[in-house]
């Protein structure tokens, strides 16, 4: 008889893991009933937008459903040559449609960004469209502007066809599906986004190291002081953070413009000449001051908060063993910060790769990062949908940067208080 | 190896914070070499800043200290040599046992092979044989205690300094740890300076024990001279039981001295009063009075059982003699034929020799 398969009984005779789960369901229900408006509040809140801006980066019904005939027509259609009479005179129908419910305007942006010059043909074929007589669509529409008769502008609209696309990811790193249906760069002049990309992780990687570089002494310094002076350092420290981001950003403006106070203090001392200041707003340097400063107390805290709870005679033993100083520091306090330090670092990188406010205000043409394209997006052309997915992209590159400090550095090492 | 009577020696020390308080006032103490002293004092009393100088951690204010001979108040910690064992051990969190004990020689760039041997041999000394590749973190308070008394042996520094090191230990593991430490430092001969507020620890180990209190030693000396004669009620105090009588000299000679107290006269033993009319602290040890004593004494009272409580191999009997209502008795537990019960009136006897007659408190 083995010991382990026999059944542990209450003294009521009821098994005991039976027993067990009766105890605790109530606890459990109740711990359940306790979370459960954080857990709705996050669905809403973040499972939702998310898995809808997913959706809206890869959804590409709205030509589907205003052109349903065309589409259709299509199917039979080899898209070498021009289509025929059938796919037109199903074309002039849908437009037709939308023409009568005003909605032309929005298939013409949206074949728009598929390929440049259906905006003005658009138009054209709406006016035209009024004086067309039945039969021979064809030859009509192909009538009302050379575009019309280039198959290449049928074959963007063929590729609209599909419900679901991923044209929109491929745009965001400069790509595009070609006619021959290949996956190719656009032209060397045309590339906004890699530049943007990669000065975005630039931009966010050296804030990250000269934060870093600034907390480090100053956390120290809070971490040893005697109370009274390390409240008040650490005043100083939170003070940006209970002031208005963008009251933040402006008074940067007024610092660093070229008559500005730092300018000023320049040309005082003699560094610079009156008549050659530098430029240091509108400009990458702009966005590593602004970011820097408004970022620099997300580095102090984690790091403060782990500085605090190494006791100091750990520093003493180090010298008292016989370590110089910097031995000491090196060896024994050092790798004791290093979850403050991934901690500090995640977060500044994380906040800096989606920053928005300071750039679009101090970044100028080269200091802008990719949310700054994100929200032009949302905001004046309007393609949700590119900024949807550019948003996705975004998130996606901060998860693999997290799965990779989880990899290196260990996610359990870190320590943000 | 001839010994230095000056090994380490505190010469006029002063030290304060704040330029207003003096936390050590005019410290003068030698330390022999090998010897085994102990600070002990309540805290606050400059014991623990005393051994921070001595480590490097704080700078005198006035005065220097020498260190076989070497005036060291210009030399950095990390140049001193000097052993320390933390209160809170101080281990290294992220390095093991073997990485904090390596740590001592690496920086003093000891051939590997050498530094293994050394620290096979500091280990083995706290018998923590096995123990090299563990974290600090998975070893419990006294094997971490080990630990940190193996570290600052490991270089064998020619002074090793101890700051209440057993403080967060429980009693039974503090007690075989005093031993320890002390076997360990009959065997290597090494220089202790120890920190303590417990004086139990203190009498057990050291050679001598400097008393501290209101930053100034009261008395160094060895520890049966401590306990048996105190040079001031503060150290009769703070070393063990005592029984105190307040009063006034009445009159003194021959090396006695009668002391009036409110109702009654004793006799004592004139340590630090010097003529008629001074006033007083007569202190006397509880284990020095008897009860009904056989042989002759030359103070013999009457007093009142007030409490009895029973300590196992002794008991303890509260009496209410001469107007202090607080003496207290040890009574061996083997003298049964004594009648000792609550509310009894007994005779109190003890030679005037034991009844120390010091500074007023």
């Amino acid at each position: 008889m083995s010991s382990e398969t026999k059944q542990i009984l209450t003294t009521d005779g009821i098994p005991l893991e039976v027993s067990l789960k009766k105890a605790e369901k109530k606890n459990k229900i109740k711990a359940f009933l306790l979370v459960a408006p954080l857990l709705f509040f996050l669905i809403i809140t973040y499972v939702f937008p998310i898995g809808d801006m997913l959706f809206r980066s890869v959804d590409d019904k709205m030509v589907t459903q205003m052109l349903p005939k065309t589409f259709k027509a299509m199917e039979n259609w080899d898209g070498q040559e021009l289509p025929d009479e059938e796919v037109f005179a199903a074309f002039h129908e849908d437009f037709i449609k939308l023409v009568e419910d005003k909605r032309e305007g929005k298939l013409s942006t949206q074949l728009n960004y598929t390929k440049n010059g259906f905006k003005s043909i658009i138009k054209k074929l709406r006016r035209a469209s009024k004086k067309f007589e039945e039969g021979n669509y064809k030859e009509q529409i192909m009538a009302v502007h050379k575009r019309w008769a280039d198959v290449e502008y049928w074959r963007a609209i063929q590729r609209r066809a599909p419900e679901f696309t991923g044209q929109k990811y491929l745009k965001g790193m400069d790509m595009y599906v070609n006619e021959e249906g290949k996956i190719v760069s656009v032209e060397e002049d045309r590339r906004i986004h890699r530049v943007l990309w990669l000065r975005t992780l630039e931009i966010a990687f050296f804030v990250t190291v000269f934060c870093f570089l600034m907390a480090y002494p100053i956390a120290h310094l809070l971490a040893t002081l005697p109370m009274k002076y390390s409240n008040l350092l650490m005043i100083c420290v939170l003070l940006p953070f209970w002031t208005s981001l963008l009251v933040r950003t402006a008074s940067w403006m007024i610092l660093l413009q070229q008559q500005g106070i730092v300018n000023d203090f320049f040309v005082g001392i003699g560094l610079v000449a009156d008549d050659n200041r530098p430029e240091m707003m509108y400009n990458k340097t702009g966005s590593y001051v602004a970011m820097t400063q408004i970022l620099l107390p997300f580095m102090v805290l984690p790091l403060y908060s782990v500085m605090k709870t190494i006791s100091p005679s750990l520093m003493r033993a180090g010298k008292s063993l016989g370590g110089t100083p910097f031995v000491a520091f090196w060896k024994v306090y050092f790798p004791l910060t290093i979850p403050g330090i991934g901690a500090g670092c995640l977060l500044v990188f994380i906040l800096a790769i989606g920053y928005y406010i300071t750039p679009a205000l101090v970044g100028g043409a080269s200091g802008t990062l990719i949310s700054n394209q994100i929200a032009f997006h949302m905001k004046s052309t309007l393609d949700w949908s590119f900024a949807s997915a550019m948003g996705l992209m975004l998130l996606s590159g901060v998860l693999v940067i997290y799965w990779l400090y989880n990899k290196i550095v260990g996610i359990d090492n870190i320590k943000l208080g | 190896m001839a010994s230095k009577k000056d090994f380490v020696k505190f010469d006029k020390v002063d030290k304060s914070y704040d330029g207003k308080v003096l936390v050590v006032k005019d410290l003068q103490l030698d330390i022999a070499e090998g010897e085994f002293i102990t600070m002990l004092g309540p805290s606050g009393s400059g014991k623990t800043t005393c051994l921070m100088m001595l480590a490097g951690f704080e700078t005198p204010t006035n005065g220097e200290i020498y260190l076989d001979g070497k005036a060291i108040s210009s030399i950095p910690p990390h140049k001193r040599g000097i052993g320390m064992v933390f209160q809170n051990y101080a281990l290294f969190p992220h390095m093991t046992v073997y990485e904090n004990l390596a740590f001592p020689l690496r920086v003093r760039k000891i051939p590997k092979d050498e530094a293994d041997k050394k620290i096979d041999k500091a280990l083995s000394m706290v018998s923590l044989q096995g123990f090299a590749a563990r974290m600090p973190g998975q070893l419990s308070g006294g094997q971490q205690q080990r630990v940190a008394v193996a570290r600052s042996l490991v270089f064998d520094p020619q002074l090793v300094l101890m700051d209440e090191p057993l403080g967060a230990l429980d009693k039974n593991l503090r007690e075989s740890m005093q031993y320890e430490i002390k076997h360990i430092h009959e065997s290597i001969g090494v220089t202790v300076v120890y920190v303590t507020h417990d004086q139990s620890e203190a009498l057990t180990m050291s050679n001598r024990i400097a008393v501290f209190n209101d930053g100034k030693v009261q008395q160094l000396s060895s520890p049966d001279e401590l306990y048996e004669k105190p040079v001031n009620s503060f150290v009769a105090e703070f070393i063990g039981e005592n029984n105190t009588f307040g009063g006034e000299v009445s009159d003194i000679s021959e090396g006695k001295c009668k002391v009036k107290l409110a109702n009654a006269e004793i006799l004592a033993n004139p340590i630090s009063v010097k003529g008629k009319g001074e006033r007083t602290t007569v202190s006397l040890r509880p284990e020095r009075a008897l009860i009904n004593p056989s042989t002759k004494m030359d103070n013999l009272h009457k007093g009142k059982i007030e409490e009895v409580i029973y300590h196992g191999d002794h008991t303890r009997v509260r009496i209410n003699l001469l107007g202090n209502p607080e003496f207290i008795l040890k009574v061996p537990n083997s003298s049964s034929n004594l009648d000792i019960k609550l509310g009894n009136e007994i005779n109190i006897g003890w030679n005037s020799d034991d009844a120390r007659a010091l500074d007023p408190k």
